[in-house]
């Protein structure tokens, strides 16, 4: 397959990916400063998490685009390891993140794609090495 | 529902703003460029001439919502969080150029899926730029 005779972590399929990282990254970031300016008082742990996950969405992104493999895979497994807690907290305690951010409820609000996109990435990084 | 001040007469204007169609028609156009990238794909075909005609097409009907939603905005009575509203509007103008620009250089199939993720993204956004409009999204 052609895609496996590219290295770069943006070639190929990876291409594909570091769109959706960065739709991700927009929606993320962009929303944490929404949140952050509007209404900072009204939920500050959800706020400041979506925060934290649009600059993890931002780097992996980067990360991706420019070929930094380390970077990707610490980011990426970061997102993963976000988006379990996360996700695992919400249905256990609703009242810890009253409002949303993109890994509440596994990233259902995004068709779940925040759950499934670290272990494409993660697969990705991996694949891309070879 | 009548009022002497005229009011109902205000309202009723405003509701002939045919958001409604114009959301989900830039949905359509979205989708549909989304399916002829995704056509690409699967027949493993790079970005073409023809794909980026269709984003050009979808980015002059944004840029003329984007146009339309900054006036229906300054002249509706409703409550709408015009910032927010706005940078929807103004982010669903930037993605088409952006996902030529990221797309176009990658010679394979996925040239193509970029533009997928692209015009889905606008769909979505879309969508949701009509909820905020309405109020019934937080």
């Amino acid at each position: 397959m052609s895609d496996a005779q590219k290295t770069s972590t943006s070639g190929g399929f990876g291409r594909a990916l570091v769109a959706v990282y960065a739709v991700f990254a927009l929606a993320a970031a962009a929303r944490s400063i929404y949140q952050l300016v509007a209404k900072a008082d009204e939920a500050p742990v959800a706020y400041a998490l979506s925060a934290l996950a649009g600059v993890v969405y931002v780097v992996a992104t980067y990360a991706l685009a420019t070929d930094r493999r380390a970077l990707a895979a610490a980011t990426i497994g970061f997102e993963l390891a976000g988006v379990l807690v996360v996700g695992l907290l919400t249905i256990v305690d609703a009242d810890l993140f009253p409002d949303q951010t993109v890994w509440s409820d596994f990233g259902a609000g995004y068709g779940f794609v925040p759950l499934v996109l670290p272990f494409v990435g993660l697969w990705w990084v991996r694949r891309a090495r070879s | 529902m009548e009022h002497s001040d005229g009011r109902r007469e205000a309202s009723w204007t405003e509701g002939h703003e045919l958001n409604d169609p114009i959301a989900y028609g830039v949905l359509v156009v979205a989708v549909a460029v989304a399916a002829f990238a995704g056509w690409h794909l699967w027949r493993d075909l790079p970005f073409s001439n023809p794909l980026f005609y269709a984003v050009i097409v979808l980015e002059l009907v944004l840029l003329a919502v984007l146009v339309g939603g900054v006036v229906a905005l300054t002249t509706t009575s409703r409550d709408v969080e015009g910032g927010l509203f706005v940078s929807y509007l103004v982010t669903m103008v930037v993605i088409p150029p952006a996902a030529v620009l990221w797309g176009i250089a990658e010679k394979s199939r996925w040239g193509s899926g970029v533009v997928v993720v692209a015009m889905l993204s606008v769909a979505v956004l879309s969508l949701r730029s009509l909820q905020i409009w309405k109020g019934t999204y937080v």
